[in-house]
This record gives structure tokens, sequence and C-alpha cells, in this order.
């Protein structure tokens, strides 16, 4: 009967996406004030009738009702409480439910939290997402309904895949979800601009928060799968340029030039046609990346179980979607202008920059993700012979993502200095040398200070202390600004955006340092250990101490027991397991890890070798944490920047009480008109 | 129960301390598995096809390593090893394809990705300053201005 | 204006690849052998373990070569497949199993069938190294000179078998 209810709160859910993805757009077109206020309700309404939907699921999931096909297919009796919640989204049909879970949410938010938009803005945006959700909910209703009844029930479930049974899967999907979907609503701004043929810097505030917030979700997404997989597959690598990993990384990626553009576009009313067009392709690649992973064309440790059929839907809605945008694109963007003008080497240039460095680098993933399938196809099609097929791995990624980056770093460290419309070389030189002095120095020492060195750890030093150098410069001209206040009482007087920029500025520092460090100090051995034998690494002396045996809820375990001594004491007793889950019988290893902010200690059982002997991995990785702590920082700089005042009324003071205060030339006066008047010539 | 078990590992581990040594390494001589996972960094496993020999899981990664071992063993060099396994699975086991046209094109795209952005940019950029002149504000146009920031001053 | 276009176009050209990439099975690796001498191999068979299955023996004829373990469950899927195909008696099939247990195996024969009319028992696996094997089931065909003329990756369906065994076998046969 549940079930029965979910799949009808979907259909019902349909129809309110079919209302809410026209009226409300041609109400808009067309000057009728009552299509245009359905929005609002009727997105709020399906919010209701997904969250049934989505309650019937996880209900069904928590009782264990193997009537249910996709229940019976990824759960199981003996599968703990929060797996069974979590596990709703562990495969296809659920993930998909999650999808339109999350869209819906952000159509909630849309719905509160505009009461300050142009009614056709409210009723253009949500009507888009309306489209968007027909799409996704017509995929669920008619290729993958998780509804779908198996009869008679199967006794029990097969059982949620082992590498899912962990509490990463908990927080992982929802973050990545969360990111991916909202750029929709960063999308629906743009199509709704594009459409109502208006596009200015006002625009450009109201979308920022929107897609700041998408950004820090999905940031956060990103690093928590790489945390992930860190401590559950291979043997401690955090990242595999895996195409499903791409596919959201691309999204990434544009987002992060997007957030820039959009900071110009705000500011300056500049790059107006290219920040749409950003907000589509960021979009765009989010739904690129759901085709990836599920359609089958590549293949990947992550894929969900592929099917052909539903690979075809996906494109279909795919062209539909990124083709008519791109169409309104082609047809409206030359009308929107070009706002502001700049010189050659002025603040929005070096954004723009930015922006052509991150489109580069994604084009370049999106290069390197493809390239195995865009050979496969014209192999088959006769234009290349058999002997062509390529793949394409961490090699290509490495050698071709950092120089960019390297660039790109440069950029972060002369952008915030550099003023809006004209900067002076001569000046910006000066600004920066004390910064690259300082940088250059690190870089040559710290290598030998850590250990050996390399021109790759001192070129990822070099980056790390140029930021770092940069932003602390940034941060003692403003803080110096008031001589005679308190230090605290001058720090929180500066904008919260300037500081979420450094603070985000910083965490790609941190980032750096944490790759550089562990990829060039990282030290593991791989040996064969008897009981009472040792190993040293990294400093720490490791002994094995037997394997014992071990039962889980669901799982038979064989429990390794390693102490662990820094110059002869005792330290801490590590327990790599390896596992087999009763039902599916994977053997999983998972790895014991003893996470420490500057290093982490990583043992994994290999397998038995006789005489109670086992193979054991031991790592010493330098600074791991910091990859991911990096990733933090960069999300909560993306906090504090929304978190400023201009994006609320009331705080007309404080932006007053600013301009009387600061007087630096640097600080753009929010959303301030543009002083002369633009003409273009035709 | 794991506290009597804990207490039997310690006499256990006591008692064989003589004989406890640093543990060698799994393929026995250091010399030997460097070589061997030195190779492995260099082969693609065929099951998880995005990882190498060195890194995967696989039962498939395994049996490769063993043979790896043994045909180091029997005296081969790193070349003959890659040889006999392309000979087997073809030239996509290994991980850094030979440079081909195909393999070229995509590693060269990103450069002219870059370069074409590159040039685009600058192209963009100096063709703007010529097409977006400055009129002076109106003497209404002024006026505006002045109200907006007097605006702003005089809200309490 | 026209430039404007631009990402449109693209656009297009890329969903004509993936429009292809989903007919296509990305994870298969042509195999380097195909057109060359089939390995030798003399493997003591799955029932009998004096008698042995040698390539040497079947000069002269086509057959099949079908990789398969009783741990495998695409191997499942495809044996009544098989099975129907062994009793057409089209091409006599060879089975070959792969890094298995004999008990295991010759169970899995008793209970689902037997279409082979032998099997070699590749304990270790190193037949099937030589063979190119990274997974099962995989399924050669190879002609009266020895020579492997086909590979096919993943279970044999019906289709498989319309569209590529039985034309090649057909051919090959003269």
């Amino acid at each position: 009967m549940i079930p029965e209810i979910g799949h009808f709160a979907l259909i019902v859910a349909l129809c309110m996406a079919l209302v809410q993805g026209t009226l409300p757009i041609i109400g808009a077109a067309r000057g009728i004030p009552r299509w245009m206020a359905l929005a609002r309700p009727v997105a709020q309404g399906q919010f209701v009738f997904v969250v049934i939907a989505y309650a019937c699921l996880t209900y069904a999931f928590i009782h264990s009702d193997f009537s249910v096909l996709y229940v019976a297919e990824h759960s199981n009796s003996a599968l703990p409480l929060i797996y069974r919640i979590a596990g709703v989204w562990g495969g296809h049909e659920g993930s998909l439910l999650l999808w339109i879970l999350m869209l819906v949410i952000w159509m909630l938010a849309v719905t509160v939290f505009s009461r300050h938009l142009p009614e056709e803005m409210v009723a253009r945006v949500l009507g888009v997402m309306g489209l968007v959700a027909v799409g996704f909910l017509s995929f669920i209703l008619f290729t993958s309904n998780p509804f779908e009844r198996l009869l008679p029930a199967a006794p029990d479930g097969q059982d949620l895949n082992p590498l899912l049974q962990d509490p990463g899967l908990a927080i992982h999907p929802p973050m990545l979800y969360m990111g991916y979907v909202g750029f929709s609503v960063a999308f629906a701004f743009a199509i709704a601009a594009l459409l109502g043929g208006k596009l200015d810097a006002t625009w450009a505030r109201w979308s920022r928060p929107w897609t700041t917030v998408a950004w820090m979700f999905l940031t956060c997404g990103i690093a928590l799968g790489s945390w992930w997989s860190y401590y559950v597959l291979g043997w401690g690598g955090w990242w595999f340029w895996d195409p499903v990993e791409n596919a959201s990384f691309m999204p990434w990626l544009v987002g992060t030039a997007l957030i820039h553009s959009l900071a110009v576009t705000e500011k300056r009313g500049s790059f107006k046609s290219w920040t749409v067009l950003l907000a589509i392709f960021a979009f765009s690649l989010s739904l690129l990346g759901t085709f990836l992973v599920r359609s089958g064309v590549l293949t990947s440790v992550h894929s969900f179980a592929s099917d052909p059929k539903r690979g075809l839907f996906i494109l279909i809605f795919l062209v539909i979607v990124v083709g008519s945008s791109l169409l309104l694109y082609a047809w409206r963007a030359p009308k929107v202008g070009l706002g502001g003008s700049f010189a050659l080497i002025s603040r929005e240039s070096l954004l723009l920059a930015n922006n052509v460095l991150f489109a580069v680098a994604a084009g370049s993933v999106l290069l390197g993700t493809l390239a195995p399938l865009l050979v496969d196809a014209l192999v088959a099609v006769g234009v290349l012979g058999q002997s062509n097929k390529i793949s394409v791995g961490a090699p290509y990624f490495n050698t071709v993502f950092v120089p960019i980056m390297v660039f790109a770093v440069f950029l972060m460290g002369v952008g915030p200095v550099a003023k809006w419309k004209k900067a002076s070389v001569p000046e910006l030189a000066v600004r920066i040398r004390w910064g690259g002095a300082v940088a250059l120095i690190v870089a040559a020492i710290m290598p030998f200070i850590l250990g050996h060195w390399s021109w790759l750890v001192s070129l990822g030093i070099l980056m790390a202390f140029w930021i770092i150098v940069t932003v602390a410069q940034g941060m003692m001209e403003r803080l110096r600004v008031h001589g005679d206040r308190p230090w605290s009482e001058r720090l929180l007087s500066l904008p919260k955006s300037f500081l979420g920029m450094q603070l985000a500025h910083l965490g790609v520092a941190v980032f750096i340092l944490g790759v550089t460090v562990i990829g060039g100090y990282e030290n593991g051995k791989d040996v064969r250990m008897e009981v009472g034998d040792t190993v040293e690494v990294g400093g720490y002396t490791f002994r094995f101490d037997g394997v014992i045996d071990a039962t889980g809820p669901n799982y038979e375990a064989s429990r390794g027991i390693i102490s662990v001594f820094k110059n002869g004491t005792p330290v801490m007793e590590l327990n790599p397991e390896k596992r087999v889950y009763r039902v599916q019988r994977q053997p999983m290893t998972i790895a014991a890890i003893d996470g420490g902010f500057l290093r982490h200690l990583f043992v994994a059982l290999g397998e038995p070798v006789g005489n109670g002997a086992w193979s054991v991995r031991v790592y010493y990785k330098p600074l791991v944490s910091w990859i991911w702590l990096g990733c933090v920082m960069m999300a909560l700089g993306g906090l504090l920047a929304i978190s400023d005042r201009r994006y609320r009324t009331l705080a007309r003071k404080q932006r007053e009480s600013l301009q009387e205060q600061s007087g630096t030339a640097n600080v753009a006066l929010p959303s301030a008109p543009v002083l002369t008047r633009a003409e273009v010539k035709s | 129960m794991k506290r009597t078990i804990a207490l039997m590992l310690l006499l256990l581990s006591w008692s064989l301390a003589a004989g406890a040594k640093e543990a060698a390494p799994v393929m026995g001589d250091p010399v030997l598995q460097e070589r061997v996972m030195k190779l492995a960094g260099e082969l693609r496993c065929l099951v998880c096809q995005g990882e190498s020999l060195a890194e995967s899981h696989s039962d498939f990664a395994a049996d490769m390593l063993r043979k790896i071992r043994e045909l180091i063993e029997q005296g081969k060099s790193d070349q003959e090893v890659k040889d006999y396994l392309v000979q087997r699975y073809g030239d996509f086991i290994l991980y850094r394809p030979p440079l081909t046209s195909m393999t070229a094109l995509v590693w060269f795209g990103p450069l002219i990705l870059f370069v074409a952005g590159a040039g685009l940019l600058i192209f963009n950029l100096r063709r703007r300053r010529t097409r977006v002149t400055e009129a002076p504000l109106s003497e209404e146009e002024q006026a505006r201005v002045k109200n907006l920031l007097n605006e702003g001053d005089s809200k309490a | 204006m026209m430039r404007y276009l631009v990402p449109l176009a693209v656009f297009v050209v890329l969903v004509g690849f993936l429009w292809k990439g989903l007919q296509l099975n990305p994870g298969e690796v042509p195999s380097p052998l195909i057109d060359k001498p089939a390995p030798a191999f003399s493997l003591p068979q799955l029932g009998d373990q004096t008698q042995k299955l040698a390539t040497a023996d079947l000069r002269g004829k086509v057959w099949l070569l079908n990789v398969w373990a009783s741990w495998c469950e695409s191997c499942r899927a495809e044996h009544p497949v098989l099975l129907q195909f062994a009793k057409t008696g089209e091409v006599p099939i060879y089975g070959l199993d792969y890094k298995d247990s004999r008990e295991d195996a010759s169970r899995w024969l008793q209970q689902f069938g037997n279409p082979y009319v032998a099997s070699g028992f590749d304990g270790d696996g190193q037949v099937g190294i030589d063979y190119g094997v990274y997974g099962v089931p995989e399924t050669y065909i190879i002609d009266g000179n020895g020579v492997i003329r086909h590979k096919h990756i993943g279970p044999i369906t019906v289709q498989v078998l319309q569209d590529e065994i039985v034309p090649l076998v057909r051919k090959l046969k003269g």
C-alpha cells in the first residue's frame, strides 16, 4: 500500500511540475499575473508530494519490504538501520529520487527567499526548475520506478553493496546532489534573464548567493567523496580521475568560474553574456554527469548498473534542456550588451583570465574523460582502425591539470590587488614582488627541511606560499587602515565578502600543501609479517600481533592487531580488517587509520601467507588531512562571503559607515551604479 | 574475553620477541619487490580500467603481479615483461599508451584549448576597447546619481 | 553574431558521439590474438584427469573455446544458450575451466548441464593469461589451422550467436 502511495505521489508531482513548467513562463511572457502567481504554490505543492514519495520509499526500506523490487535489490534484514535509511539512495532508482528531492528543496528555498524579486523573474525561475523536474520525474516514472513490485516478494534482500555500508554513504551523496542540483537555480536565473531580455548587475546580485551556496555544497560533496574513497578504496589514494569523479569535478570547475564571473557582473555590469553561458554550462555539466554515470558509456568503479535505454532517455532530456538553452542563448545574448569597459590589464580582465583558465581546465577534463568514448565511436563507424583504442588515466589528467592551475594560482595573488577598470602593471609588480620573493625563498628551502628536494614539491610549495603571502599582505593592508582600533574590531569591520574570498583562497593554499606534501613524502611498505615482526615507517614502529576472528551485524571479519610504537613507547593499537559480508560474499579490505592533523598512519591487511603470517601494507601519510581541510576552508569562505550584509536589506547603515571609514580605492561599492554610461558602437 | 585474548597475545609476542624480526618485504627480496611494483605501476588493470596493477585490489591484478614476478625471476628484462603482456593483452595494458596520432590529439587538446582560450580572450579585450566608448552623463543623469548617493546618507 | 551559435554547434557534435557511445561497450579490450595462432596448451581434463585436452588434437576442425568458472554469475546466465547451441551440433564447444576448484566445477556441470565436448582444467589460470583472458566468460572461435578468428567478451546470447558466431563458423567451415 505504502509503495503505491509513493508511486501515486510521484505522478501527482509530475502533473504539478507540468503546470509549474508552463503556465508561469507563459504568464510572464504575456503578462498574466494569475498564471505567474501559480509558480510559488505549485512549487510548494510539488515539494510536498515528492517528500511523500521519498518518505514512502524510506518506509519500505526501514520495514524491509522485500515485495518492492528496489528494496530487495539493495537491502537486507540484517542491514543496520542507518544503512537502511541511507541505502535508499544506494542504487540508481533511489538516487534519482534523492535528486528530485534535492530539486524540490531548492525550489522551496526559492519560493521562500524570493520576496524581493519581481514576479516575472520568480515565475520564470520556478518555471524553468519545473521543466527540469518534469524531465526527471518522467525519467523516474517511465524507466526507473523505485516502487516497482516484486511478486512474489523475496524472502530476503540482496543486501546493500558492502562498499556503501559506511558513514560516508550517509553524507556524500546528499551533499553532492545539493550541489549538482543547486546549479539548476543559477541555470534557471540565467534562462529567466534571457527570456526576459533584461540582464544586468541586479540580476547578478540576485543570482550570486544561490550559486555560491550550490558551489559550497558541491565543494563539500566532492571533498567527502574523496575522503570516503581514501579509506575504503585502494591503498589510501584520494583522487583517481575516475569518470564519475570527473563528472562531479567539471561542474565544480565551471561553478568556480561562475562565482568569479558573477562578482564582476554584479559590481561592474560586465561579462553578462559570458556569465550566462557559464551558468548554462555548469548545469549542463551536472546533467551530462548524470548521463555519464548511468548510461554505461564509460567504465568506472563507481557507475550504477547501466541500461542503454535509460541512457537514451537522459540523452534526449540533455538535448532538450541544453540544446534549447544554448539556442535561446544564441538568440538573446547578442542583444545583452557589453557593460562597463575595462583595460587590457585590470581586475576585470584578470578575473576573465581566471574564467578562461577554469573553462580550459573543465574542457580538458571533459576531453580526457570522453576521449575513449570518442575513439571507440570513430572505430565503430570505421573512421579509425581498431588498434587505436585508448584509455586516459591519471598521468594525462595530472599532466594537463597542474600547469593550468599554476597560472590560476598566480592570478589569485595578482587579481585581488589589481584595480577595477584599469590597473597599472608597474604598480602591480611593486605590490606583489615582496610576496613573490618570500614564496620563492620558502619554496627553495622547505623541501630540504621536509626530507628531500624535488621540482614538483618545490612548485607546490611555491604556489601555496604565493597565495598565503599575498593573502596576508592583503589582510594587513586593509587592517592597517584604522590603526587606533583594536584588531578584533578592525577584523570584524572588514566586508564579509572580502574575508570570505581570503579564507577560500587560503583554503586553496592549504589544499595545495596537503597534495604536495603527501605526493612528495608519503612513505609506505608492503611486507610479510609473522607474529611479532616489526616494520618501521615514518618514524613509527609497527608490530604485528596476529589476526583474530570477529563478527559484525552482517559480516564476518579477520581483524588484525597492530601495536604502534614511537621511540619504544607504545602509542596505540590499530585494527585493520578483512571482512566478508554474508549476503554478497564480497571480500572487503577495511584499513585502520590513525588520523592526526599532521599525518595519518594507514594500515591495511593483505592476504594470509601461511603459518599465521599476513601480508600487510603500512603507510605514513603526512598532511593528507589538509587536502580535505582546504576544501572545508573553501566552502566556509563561500559561506562567509554570502553572509555579507549586502544581501540583506537591513544592512544599509553598515554600508554607509563602511563608505565613510574605508576610503581605500579598492573597496568596491556594493551595487553602486556605473558612473559612466557605456555606449556600444554598432 | 577480549582481555584474555589480548593478554595471551601479549605473552605470545613477548615469548616470540627473541624470534621476532624486522618484517621482510612481501615478495621476499626488496629489490625484486620494487621492480615488480614499478612495472605494475606502468601497467593497467583491465578489470578496473582506471587503475594500475599496483593500485588495484582485483584478482586480475593479483594474478598479473604473480606473473610479472615469475617472469622477472626467470631473468626477463622490464621491456621483455611488457612485451610478453602486450603480446597477449594488446597495447591497452600499458598504462601510458604509446604515442599514436590519436593519443597525441588527446594530450595536446588541452594545450590547443588553452591557446585558443587565451587568444579569444585577448582578441575580445582588444575589440571591447574599440567598441565601448564612455559618454559623459547628462545633467539629468548627474542629478540622479547625486540623489541616489544622498539617499544612502540620509536613511537612518 | 555567428559566434553565439558555437556552443550549440559543439554540443550537437558531442551528442552525436554520446549517442553512438550508447551502442558500444566501453569495457571491451580488443584482443591482439585475432588472426594469430591459438596459443598451444595441453591441460588435464576436468572429468577424467588422465585424459588431456590439447590444441594439437583439435587441428582440422573449427571449434569454440569457452572460458568459464563455477564462481562466475554471467557464465550461469549464458549456460542455457550454450546448452541449446551444443545440441544443434553446429560446432563443437570446448571449455576452459578457469581458476576453479575441480569439485565445484564438476558439481556445477552436473547441476546445470554440460555443453562441452571436454573441459580443460586451468586451475592457476596460466593458459588464460596466454589467451589474454581478463574476465569470465569469454569465447574464442578457432579455425581448422589453429588460428584464432574471433573473441567474444561477456556472456553469449541468442543475438550474439545469430549475429557473430554462427555466420563466422559457417564461413570458416567453407
